[in-house]
């Protein structure tokens, strides 16, 4: 599928296929067109060119019954904030037509943690809290695919961890997870499969390890030293024929089991290649 | 599945009814009090001191029947515009909810039928407060909620459409001065507009609260065979003004 906005095409031939109960993590930088592709997946925005189909209901016609049976969890925090959690819950057990919201309000309460804080207005909740209430306002109505459109942005490392591990439990009851992200961990943790996106198309798709073992091969070398030695370290080593890439003070030398003598100067430090050099090689040194 | 499946319309407004309960004293205290400001001022200020009767009512009961336009077009025009504005730009309530199996009719029907019957019910109050001034209770006004909420939906309609449309929140200013504000002058809520320029009463009858107020005081004072017309053409109003805001929705929600 495709999808311009004026000049500028936020989806380019995207062709996506998610087996039911995988969790696939759609990995990519700012602007790759990850939201676009989420917004696209609920009828939320309408392809130029393509076919869509969602759990066997044709898009844009049939959203509406594709959306019964899916739970989105959007990346910005829309929830009522007067409003007490439960009445959050209910409200969205309600439009998914869950028959017995009661127990859908206490599903979800359960799921977050969030029993105790029931009758609590949203704005009363930590930023953590707030998170887990949106994941369980997604799931309500025990969806059979989950939209999780960068779950974990701007939550500090132990919120993040503890949504993980609510994701997790999501993923191993069987449902079909469709999770966008730009951070690494979080695909590498989560994922059955990795989608690398860029420019609005899909680069490379596989389990995290076999994407390591095919664009990165075993070995990265790290290399630190003054901006003309790295220089120097960085053209000797594409001369060999191994990728390079900027590792913050540093240089990474991708492959580095292939190098010859001398390509990894002492001192380098040798880790195991990781999905974050995979990444970075294939969607460019340079930020959008 | 349908279109305009009272399930998603009951939703969305289940969602309306869980933030209203939130802040309803404040917009009680406002809708009663508002009302009571105006008789003071213009029923016994301007009605003690300069006008005493016109088209054959105290000034009081004129102005006190005349202010439920003013109820209605304040509780319904201006909640649409920036609740509308408010839920799409700022808090993305309308991404949540069109995540659901809701579509942008459902909920733009769901909003013009909450913002409606709040304003069908607090366009009542300055008839109550106008009883304590002295106006005569009618059997005739029990009809009143249901032209309130009809003229209601033509403004909560017109008010969703403008905030699907204007770029800034700023922008409604103008919207205020140029339709809102005249709307509101010449409704024939504080006096005739059978003394304005011909071309100003024909106009007139393009404005929903001039219907609305001629009706209202029918129902106080009366009935008229017109009154019919003036009901059908408030629905024919409420359903432009429906089918209007629904297509800007569509462009401004759905990318």
């Amino acid at each position: 599928m495709r999808k311009t906005f004026g000049p500028i095409t936020a989806v380019d031939g995207l062709d996506l296929d998610v087996p039911e109960g995988i969790c696939l993590g759609l990995l990519g930088p700012n602007g790759a067109g990850k939201s676009t592709t989420m917004r696209l997946l609920t009828g939320q925005a309408l392809a130029d060119t393509g076919e869509i189909t969602v759990l066997g209901h044709e898009l844009p016609r049939q959203a509406k019954e594709a959306r019964a049976h899916m739970g989105v969890v959007p990346q910005l925090d829309n929830l009522d904030v007067d409003v007490s959690v439960e009445d959050n819950l209910a409200v969205f057990a309600r439009l998914y037509r869950v028959k017995d919201v009661g127990a859908a309000v206490d599903y979800g309460l359960k799921l977050s943690r969030l029993d105790g804080r029931r009758r609590d207005a949203v704005d009363k909740l930590s930023g953590g809290m707030r998170r887990r209430l949106l994941l369980a306002r997604g799931i309500v109505h025990d969806p059979r695919l989950l939209l999780l459109d960068e779950p974990t942005v701007g939550l500090d490392p132990q919120i993040r961890t503890e949504l993980w591990s609510l994701i997790d439990s999501l993923r191993t009851r069987g449902k079909t997870i469709l999770m966008s992200t730009h951070y690494i961990e979080e695909a590498e943790r989560l994922a059955d499969e990795v989608a690398v996106m860029a420019h609005g198309k899909i680069i490379s798709r596989g389990r995290p390890a076999e994407l390591v073992r095919e664009h990165a091969g075993r070995q990265t070398a790290e290399v630190y030293a003054p901006p003309e030695r790295l220089a120097e370290v960085r053209s000797a080593a594409e001369a060999a024929g191994l990728k390079v890439r900027p590792a913050g003070p540093a240089i990474a030398i991708v492959g580095a089991e292939h190098a010859t003598n001398g390509v990894v100067p002492d001192g380098a430090v040798v880790r195991a290649a990781s999905l974050e050099d995979v990444f970075v090689l294939l969607t460019g040194e340079e930020a959008e | 599945m349908r279109r305009l499946e009272p399930a998603a319309i009951g939703g969305v407004m289940s969602r309306e009814v869980a933030n209203f309960r939130t802040f309803w004293k404040a917009t009680t205290f406002s809708s009663v009090l508002e009302p009571a400001v105006y008789l003071l001022a213009f029923g016994l200020g301007l009605g003690a001191t300069i006008v005493d009767r016109v088209d054959g009512l105290d000034y009081v009961e004129y102005v006190g029947t005349g202010m439920v336009a003013t109820a209605v077009i304040f509780s319904s025009a201006f909640p649409a515009m920036f609740g509308t504005f408010v839920k799409e730009r700022f808090q993305r309530t309308y991404d949540a909810i069109l995540a659901a199996p809701v579509d942008v009719e459902e909920l733009v029907t769901a909003e013009m039928l909450w913002i409606a019957l709040r304003s069908g019910f607090y366009g009542c109050f300055p008839l109550i407060v106008s009883m304590l001034f002295g106006l005569d209770p009618a059997v005739g006004m029990l009809v009143v909620p249901l032209y309130a909420f009809i003229t209601a939906l033509i403004f909560a309609g017109f008010g969703i459409a403008v905030a699907a449309t204007v770029a800034k929140i700023d922008q409604f200013n103008y919207v205020t001065t140029l339709f809102i504000t005249p709307l509101f002058l010449v409704a024939g809520t504080f006096f005739p507009i059978d003394q304005l320029p011909e071309a100003v009463q024909i106009a007139s009858q393009l404005n929903p609260l001039h219907h609305l107020v001629e009706l209202v005081r029918h129902a106080c004072f009366g009935f008229e065979s017109t009154d019919l017309l003036r009901v059908a053409a408030l629905i024919g109003f409420a359903i432009t003004m429906w089918r209007l805001a629904v297509s800007r929705m569509e462009k401004r929600l759905i990318d």
